[in-house]
Formats: C-alpha cells, sequence, structure tokens
C-alpha cells in the first residue's frame, strides 16, 4: 500500500518558489488499478517522479506498507518494490534489451525468460534481445521496451507515465491487455498509470484528477469518468493518434 | 587443419605472464595455430603452420609473420608480456598478408610492474595486406602491479592495403597503462576497407594520446573509425581522427567520450578533401554519464556506483 500524505514540491523560479503540487494526500491499495489524469502541466508526471524518488518532496510524508520512505533513495524505492516506467525512455550505447533486462529481473535471466517479457509488449523477441538500446531503436520499441523491464521487476507498485505516448494504435491495444494481465498475475502489486487515454481510464479501479498541482477528484471509475469523458482528461484513441501525426 | 612445425617444444611463461596473456590475448595456455610469444624481451614460444610462417628479423628485435596467399580461416596470435621493472624494448613486426587471405591476427601487450623503474613497450607493427585479403587484427593493452615504475606502451601501426582487400582493427586499452601515444597511419588504395574500433579508458594519473591518419587513395576506398573513451580521476586523453580523401572515396570517424570526475579530453578531428568527389564525415561528443541514464537504471534496483559501472561497462563493449 502506497500513502502519500500532504505532499507539496516547489521549485525555484524566476519569480520565486513556484508549487507544482500543493498538498496532495493519496492511497493506493494492494490490487488496485489507478489511473492520474488531469490536463497538461497539472503535475502528474511530478507526482510519478515524487514516488519514485527522483524528487524530494518539500512538505509531506510518503509510506510504503507504512514505512515512511520519504527520505529514501531511489535505489532504495525500488529495491523497496516501487517500478517506474519513465514518459521519455533512456538510450545507453552498448547495452543491450537483454542486459537491461537482466539488470531490471535482479537476477540471471535466461535468454528465453526475457523474451517472454518482450513478446509481453508485443515484440518479436528474436529481432530485438540483442539489440542496444540505443538510437537505432524507435521511440516507440523504446517504450515497449522500458514496459517490458517493469514487468521483468514485478514488484508491489508499478508507476508508468504516459505508457502509450509514442505507441501505435495496433500497439496501444496490446497496451491495455499487458495491463490486464499484470494485474491479474501479480494479486498483491498495485499499478499506478499516468494517463488521459480513455481506453486506459476505462480499466482504472479508481481515477485521480489533477489540475494545478491539487486533487480535483478521486473516486472509483464509474463515478469518476463519466464527467471527464469528452474533455482533455479522457482522450479516445483516434483522437490522440491524430494529434500525433500533427505534431 | 593446417599442420604445427614448432620451433620451440615448450613454452616457458611464469604465472604472472600466465594472467597477462589472459588478460591481452584471451589465452588460458598456448594457442592454436601460428603464435609467437615474448616474455620479457625473450622469445617464449613459437609456432608457424603450412601457410602462416614466423621468423625471427636479424637486423633488428622482431618477427616477420608471412601468410601465404589463399589463407582462409586461421589466425596468428603474437602477445607480448612484460614483468620485469625497468624493462625498455623497441620492437618491430611486420605482417605480410597474401592476397584472398582470410585471418584473424591477435597480438596485445601486458606490463606487470611491482618495480620503482618505468618499464616500457615499444612496437612498429606493419601490415601489407594483399589483393581482396581480409584481416581482424585485434590488439589489447594492460597494464597492473603496485609498483611506482610506470607502465608505458607506444604502440605504432602502419596499415598498407592493396585493392578489395578489408581491414577491421579492434585496439583496447581500459586500465593499468600509464602514459601512451598511440599513432596508427593507413593508405588505401582502391576498394579497399579499414574499419577501427577504438577503445581506451584511463584512470588516475594516466595520458593516453591516439593519432589515426588515414589516408584513401584509391577510388571506391573507405574507412571507418570510431574511439570510444572513458576519462576518470585525473586522466588525459587527446584522440587526434584524421582521414585524408585523395580519390572517391567515403571516411567516417567519429569520437564519442565520457568524462567522470577531474578528466579531461581533448578531440581533435581533421578531415582533407583532395578530391571533389571524397565524402568524408566526422563526429566528436564529449559529457558526462547523462543523468537520466543513471536515473533509469537506478529504479531498476542498482546504486549509482553500480549504475556507472554498467554505462561504462556497456560503453566500452
Amino acid at each position: 500500500m502506497l500513502e502519500l500524505k500532504n505532499i507539496s514540491f516547489g521549485v525555484d523560479s524566476e519569480e520565486g518558489q513556484k508549487e507544482i503540487i500543493r498538498d496532495v494526500s493519496l492511497t493506493v491499495d494492494n490490487n488496485k488499478f489507478v489511473v492520474i489524469t488531469g490536463p497538461n502541466g497539472g503535475g502528474k508526471s511530478t507526482l510519478a517522479r515524487l514516488i519514485a524518488g527522483i524528487e524530494k518532496p518539500t512538505s509531506g510524508r510518503i509510506l510504503l506498507d507504512g514505512e515512511d520512505i520519504t527520505d529514501w533513495s531511489i535505489t532504495d524505492r525500488a529495491k523497496a518494490g516501487i517500478s517506474y516506467a519513465l514518459q521519455q525512455p533512456v538510450r545507453f550505447k552498448g547495452i543491450q534489451v537483454i542486459d537491461l533486462l537482466r539488470i531490471a529481473s535482479g537476477r540471471y535471466l535466461s535468454i528465453s525468460a526475457a523474451c517472454d517479457y518482450l513478446s509481453e509488449v508485443g515484440m518479436c523477441a528474436r529481432d530485438y534481445i540483442n539489440r542496444e538500446v540505443n538510437a537505432s531503436l524507435s521511440g516507440g520499441e523504446l517504450k515497449r521496451i522500458e514496459i517490458a523491464t517493469v514487468l521483468a521487476r514485478s514488484t508491489k507498485l508499478s508507476v508508468f507515465d504516459e505508457p502509450e505516448a509514442g505507441i501505435d494504435l495496433w500497439s496501444f491495444q496490446n497496451l491495455i491487455k499487458v495491463f490486464e494481465r499484470m494485474q491479474e498475475k501479480n494479486k498483491d502489486g498495485s499499478i499506478i498509470i499516468i494517463s488521459h487515454q480513455e481506453r486506459i481510464l476505462e480499466i482504472a479501479d479508481e481515477i485521480v484528477v489533477i489540475a494545478g498541482g491539487r486533487i480535483k477528484e478521486q473516486g472509483p471509475r464509474d463515478q469518476i469518468l463519466p464527467a471527464l469523458l469528452g474533455t482533455a482528461s479522457a482522450v479516445g484513441a483516434c483522437t490522440q493518434l491524430e494529434k500525433g501525426s500533427e505534431q | 587443419m593446417a599442420e604445427l612445425k614448432k620451433e620451440i617444444p615448450k613454452v616457458k611463461i611464469d604465472e604472472i605472464q600466465k594472467r597477462l596473456l589472459l588478460e591481452v590475448a584471451d589465452l588460458h595456455n598456448v594457442p592454436e595455430g601460428a603464435y609467437n610469444i615474448r616474455a620479457n624481451g625473450e622469445m617464449a614460444g613459437r609456432a608457424s603452420t603450412a601457410n602462416i610462417e614466423i621468423v625471427s628479423k636479424k637486423d633488428v628485435s622482431g618477427i616477420d609473420i608471412n601468410i601465404a596467399p589463399g589463407t582462409k580461416n586461421e589466425s596468428v596470435h603474437i602477445p607480448v608480456v612484460m614483468d620485469q621493472s625497468g624493462m625498455k624494448e623497441m620492437v618491430y613486426n611486420d605482417f605480410h598478408v597474401g592476397e584472398d587471405c582470410d585471418v584473424v591476427i591477435v597480438a596485445g601487450c601486458g606490463i606487470d610492474n611491482c618495480g620503482k623503474q618505468d618499464s616500457e613497450h615499444d612496437g612498429l607493427h606493419r601490415f601489407y595486406v594483399g589483393r581482396n585479403a581480409k584481416v581482424k587484427y585485434v590488439e589489447k593493452h594492460y597494464g597492473s602491479g603496485d609498483g611506482t615504475g610506470k607502465r608505458i606502451l607506444n604502440p605504432q601501426t602502419e596499415v598498407y592495403m592493396e585493392e578489395g582487400s578489408y581491414m577491421e582493427m579492434e585496439m583496447v586499452q581500459i586500465k593499468g597503462v600509464d602514459s601512451t601515444i598511440r599513432t596508427t597511419i593507413a593508405k588505401l588504395d582502391a576498394g579497399a576497407r579499414i574499419v577501427v574500433r577504438e577503445r581506451l579508458m584511463t584512470h588516475g594519473e594516466q595520458t593516453a594520446e591516439s593519432v589515426y591518419k588515414i589516408e584513401l587513395n584509391g577510388d571506391g576506398s573507405s574507412a571507418d573509425v570510431v574511439s570510444r573513451g572513458v576519462a576518470r580521476d585525473h586522466s588525459y586523453q587527446k584522440l587526434d581522427l584524421g582521414i585524408s580523401g585523395n580519390a572517391a572515396c567515403s571516411g567516417h570517424t567519429e569520437c564519442d567520450s565520457i568524462l567522470m570526475d577531474d578528466g579531461r579530453i581533448l578531440a581533435v578531428p581533421s578531415l582533407e578533401a583532395n578530391c571533389v568527389d571524397a565524402a568524408l564525415i566526422h563526429e566528436a561528443a564529449i559529457g558526462k554519464i547523462a543523468g537520466d541514464q543513471l536515473i533509469k537504471l537506478m529504479t531498476l534496483g542498482l546504486t549509482r556506483e553500480e549504475a556507472e559501472e554498467q554505462i561504462i561497462n556497456g560503453f566500452l563493449k
């Protein structure tokens, strides 16, 4: 169980301290699928980075299974069972996909076991397992490898920051299945996804709407989703693709 | 399988030398095929084969390696190991690779210096690569020992490539060499291609200088030189990659370097086009390890130090 208690986070800017997250309190129970949505610039990604330990809150506490992890490093949080898939996956020269999956799993992973994780995210494992995680891979390929590393970790809390960004429609349909299977397999695990994708919101147990650094709404999907449909917080797949192709 | 003609029946090397051999030539014991092992300035073992003949030079220290035309899938190992403090040597090795060969040549030098005096091995390797021959050359340099004497290696390599020949060079120096000046020159005839992959890591107070001068003299010749370096602690690297395009040719050089601690790197790209159909490209990038790379690996449970090690290992792989 993850608890955020009165979390605030600010950065220094030219106009003085700028508050990005304001007094956010949130509880994510075991085996819950929580989607955080809201307008761009509302603080969603910052919240994910605060949970992973990349940023430290200016005030408030973060608890994992009752233990205060606010001052823990990224590494300690990862070891305690927090996984985090970045919105912009990182490229590495010389590090192969198999290396990354082995590091993620924290054990010696056989080639066939590693391939299973790639197949899970819809990649032809044979073609990718020995590829370098470098600029020769497309954004969508990197994104799926990023998700595969989180699957390989199989931890109690997995945080995905806009997993659908850069992924084509076919892969997107599979992505939904990946999250559904993840939840089935990892019964005690909980998933937090940052997304304004309608299809992802539809499979959430709970939805949290963040705007202006504050929680605007939170509750069970059926209670929150109807009011979001048609707004920027719940975008259809086609709308998003059209938007993507314009960019 | 080529017939072995061993000139020296038994190889005389000690445990330290064995360890050095493992580092520089991946050799656990005497290699198969043709070889010449030099230990502390003396020949410690040699074998020629039906197609590859190794003979000592008469006028200077060194050997001639004669590879008969058409020799395929054979290898030559010529490692050098030194574990006597205060040694200084200069060696001349010439490789005559016949037409249509396809061979692997593994060279390398390991120095263990536990003493106070400097140990230095300087070598000049000359390759005469015949028409349409294919050579893979692997050269590893390694130093160890906790003495105050320096471990110095100054390798010079000259490559003369005839029409349609191909040479791939893997040059690695990732540990323990205090001072090095590496000079590689290559002259290519029509249709010849050279591919260089250099890996350099310096640490402590080490200095490494690597100079390439490649002349693309024939139409259709090409060169691809990629040097990856990591400078840690207070070490210094100078990378000078030069290509001259004197015909309708294509050349690419790339310096890709990671700086750590107080390391310093100077990259000097030089391209000279003397023909309107010469297409030459240079890329250079120097920087510290990207913060998001560290963050990514830390979110997978590695400490910062472990993450750095993984990134460097991958980079120098």
